[in-house]
């Protein structure tokens, strides 16, 4: 808009020209000028939109636990060490959202265990040879390395005191405990060889069953709010928290051999150094690394101790905490930012259009409304099969976008809405034409209504941006998740703290913002 | 001399509900007009008819001897002030933006606009100290005023008031009507004003129109009215206004 052009600076001649008259007016009025300041208020926050990841990167990806997170790290060093540029993008989710991304091309590697290829990716429901699995993968255009060494297979794990007292050493000894309250993650609940089999061949009575995340099961383990959990074998908690695991004496459980899924397109000397890892890594020595990297909640750490190497001797993710508090402050803001611009400038429209009622403005308010009760969760993991989402910021943009938009709709359609009727006429009467209208009169009117609708965006947005981290777009949800995974309430805090504080400071901003928008006459 | 409007055989009707009979009038220029009765009679719609917020059902409506239609609605628009009750000011303007938000929308020249602004003041007598102020923080008589100065800014040819001073009270309201009939003389402005005041009626008008039922039951000056009743309801209307001063 012409905000250079200033008022009274060039007088026109009477033309009967309309249409020049009105671009004449808008230049003039304060008013119109308001939306852009706006927007450009936001542009403050640089947005880079650009994916990290370039074509000459291998992207590893990892799973959200520990020993995935570890063995990410380790691929992305053994690529390193041969000279490629590889990134490590480490916790993004289940089995189904790296599995995606693998396939959509977002990732080219991450570990994975035969058991989960051959039930969840193959819908197999029979063990599955290492071969077969790899004749089966190939037809979808992805291989594995050879098993890595370890067996990760699922356990079930007891407090070994409990156990004692109890005389359990056996998943079948507990039958004869109805009583016991049993605790397990939301997969292991979910999958086909999960709890739902394992309950059938083993006869099991316990009614007491719920789910929960497996890095908070361990302290409800300790506190004795659950008595039995799910675990994987090789998890450094069973030794860290002296559990025991009962022998699976029906052989219930099949083999979880730990091996690389890579796409059979990437480069042959990436998949020959992904290669090079197989059978190098027994039970012991990954339970090590996996206690290693949760002791010093340094995944890096863990990789260094596997490659033989003296912690601390190359610690290149080292960054100190006020530079990484920056980075995802920055990234939270990117993600929110972006999200309620987009927001804004569908939003306001949507609701013009909404305030007129009608079918259409019917239809408007109520798809808002619908997308609004989605879990975030699940509008996430709906949008990351699409193509042009996936794995990335776009996926995560695009669910806050969509969180934003109903209260910048209804605030818009009922602030229009709201004025009354004899100033709208008086507007016709006057007569301004349609847009003038709209611009000079029921926008500035609404003012106070669609910024309160978009402070409230402004504040989802940043809580649910923290979301974004799972699926790898950062933000200060990054270390809660990470928090969350190594069960470290420091760092749990150091991500939650600040987006509250976030939050807060949106908050204030805005209220600032409505004393500088909303024009004075409304606000006596 | 011809009349400004013209309404012939216009009609409205809201569902089952006739808001206007087919009803002809022309309001004649230079002289104001009085659209006089009780309440949902019709009076409103007639002039809200003739600035095009409804649209008639049937009839035609001339202004200054052109049929008035959507391609030039705009145009009788802005060659009439309209005037409703409570004022219809924006109330994030000034009164100062209010008043010239058409000039400025039309591209009209700053010093041209600020000229006409402060001879308005004078004619409606308002202080020119209070130009800056925003609607709520004036009183109902000032900015009644502001409303008028908004109406006459662009001298317009028609004066449309919808009972602008129904909501006053009677001291204000008293001295807003002698105003008005000063200004309507100075100006010799063709006004075509609403009104349930049979007073007010006969203080402003020169020709006094009594509408009872969407339809037209008498037109005249009031002395036409008091001593030749055109039927009952004429008389009814008359005498339940009788002022206290007749008690």
């Amino acid at each position: 808009m012409n905000r250079i052009r200033k008022a009274g600076k060039e007088e026109t001649i009477e033309s009967r020209n309309q249409e020049s008259r009105n671009r004449h007016f808008k230049s003039r009025f304060f008013l119109i000028t308001w939306f852009p300041d706006f927007l450009l208020i936001f542009s403050c926050v640089p947005v880079f939109l650009i994916d990290s990841s370039s074509a000459a990167n291998v992207v590893i990806g990892s799973k959200k636990f520990t020993e995935s997170y570890v063995l990410g790290e380790i691929a992305k060093r053994a690529l390193n060490d041969v000279g490629m540029p590889a990134e490590h993008r480490q916790g993004m989710g289940g089995t189904i959202i790296l599995w995606e991304a693998l396939r959509g091309g977002q990732i080219d590697a991450y570990p994975e265990y035969t058991g989960t290829i051959a039930q969840e990716i193959l819908k197999s429901d029979r063990a599955l040879s290492v071969d077969e699995i790899r004749a089966s993968l190939a037809k979808l255009g992805a291989g594995i390395t050879n098993p890595l060494g370890f067996n990760n297979t699922y356990a079930l794990v007891m407090r070994r005191s409990e156990a004692q007292r109890l005389g359990i050493r056996k998943i079948s000894d507990l039958q004869k405990y109805p009583e016991l309250k049993i605790g397990l993650t939301h997969e292991f609940l979910d999958r086909q060889d999960g709890w739902r089999p394992l309950r059938e061949r083993y006869a099991l009575p316990q009614k007491n069953v719920i789910g929960i995340d497996h890095t908070l099961g361990y302290s409800a383990l300790a506190s004795g709010s659950i008595d039995v959990k799910d675990a994987y074998s090789t998890d450094a908690k069973i030794e860290q928290n002296d559990l025991v695991v009962l022998e699976d004496d029906l052989h219930f459980f099949p083999k979880y051999k730990a091996v690389f899924l890579f796409r059979l397109s990437m480069r042959p000397e990436a998949i020959a150094a992904l290669r090079r890892l197989e059978g190098t890594l027994n039970e012991r020595r990954m339970i090590r690394l996996n206690a290693e990297a949760e002791r010093t909640k340094n995944y890096t750490r863990a990789a260094d101790l596997y490659f033989g190497r003296r912690a601390g001797s190359a610690k290149p993710t080292d960054e100190s905490f006020p530079h990484e508090l920056a980075r995802w402050t920055l990234r939270h803001l990117q993600l929110a930012g972006f999200a309620l611009l987009l927001s804004v400038l569908v939003g306001i429209p949507l609701g013009i259009v909404a305030s007129r009622g009608g079918a259409v403005g019917h239809t408007i308010i109520g798809f808002a409304g619908v997308v609004q009760t989605i879990p975030s969760l699940a509008l996430l993991a709906l949008l990351v099969p699409l193509p042009f989402f996936g794995i990335s910021v776009r996926t995560a943009i695009a669910a806050l976008f969509l969180y934003g938009l109903l209260p910048i709709v209804r605030n818009t359609a009922t602030g229009l809405q709201d004025i009354p009727r004899a100033l709208r006429e008086s507007a016709v009467a006057l007569g301004l034409s349609p847009i003038a209208r709209l611009w000079e009169i029921h926008l500035p009117m609404a003012s106070r209504s669609i910024l309160s609708g978009i402070k409230t965006s402004a504040v989802i947005n940043i809580g649910t941006a923290t979301l974004a981290a799972l699926i790898g777009a950062g933000g200060l949800g990054e270390p809660i998740l990470s928090g969350l995974n190594l069960n470290d309430h420091v760092t749990i805090l150091e991500g939650a703290i600040p987006a509250a504080v976030l939050a807060l400071l949106v908050q204030w901003f805005f209220d600032l913002l409505d004393r500088v928008l909303i024009p004075k006459g409304l606000r006596l | 001399m011809s009349a400004l409007v013209k309404l012939v055989d216009v009609g409205k009707r809201y569902g089952e509900h006739v808001a206007l009979q087919p009803t002809s009038l022309s309001v004649a220029r230079g002289k104001t007009t009085v659209l006089i009765g009780p309440s949902g009679c019709g009076k409103s719609t007639l002039l809200r008819l003739i600035i095009g917020l409804v649209e008639p059902d049937s009839g035609s409506i001339e202004f200054d001897g052109a049929p008035i239609g959507p391609d030039n609605i705009d145009n009788v628009r802005r060659r009439t002030g309209y005037v409703i009750q409570e004022g219809g000011l924006f109330p994030h303007l000034t009164a100062r933006n209010n008043a010239t938000l058409m000039a400025r929308y039309l591209g009209r020249k700053n010093e041209e606009t600020k000229q006409r602004l402060s001879e308005l003041c004078q004619l409606t007598r308002l202080s020119e100290s209070l130009v800056d102020r925003y609607p709520l923080e004036l009183s109902g008589g000032q900015r009644q005023r502001v409303s008028l100065m908004r109406a006459l800014m662009l001298s317009p040819e028609l004066l449309l008031l919808d009972e602008p001073l129904g909501a006053l009270d009677p001291l204000v309201r008293a001295s807003l009507q002698k105003d008005l009939k000063e200004i309507f003389a100075g100006l010799k402005q063709t006004a075509l004003l609403v009104t349930h005041d049979l007073a007010e009626a006969a203080y402003l008008g020169d020709e006094i129109v009594l509408m009872n039922e969407g339809r037209i039951v008498q037109q005249g000056s009031i002395a036409d009215l008091r001593e030749g009743p055109a039927d009952p309801f004429v008389s009814e209307f008359i005498n339940a206004q009788r002022g206290i001063a007749s008690l």
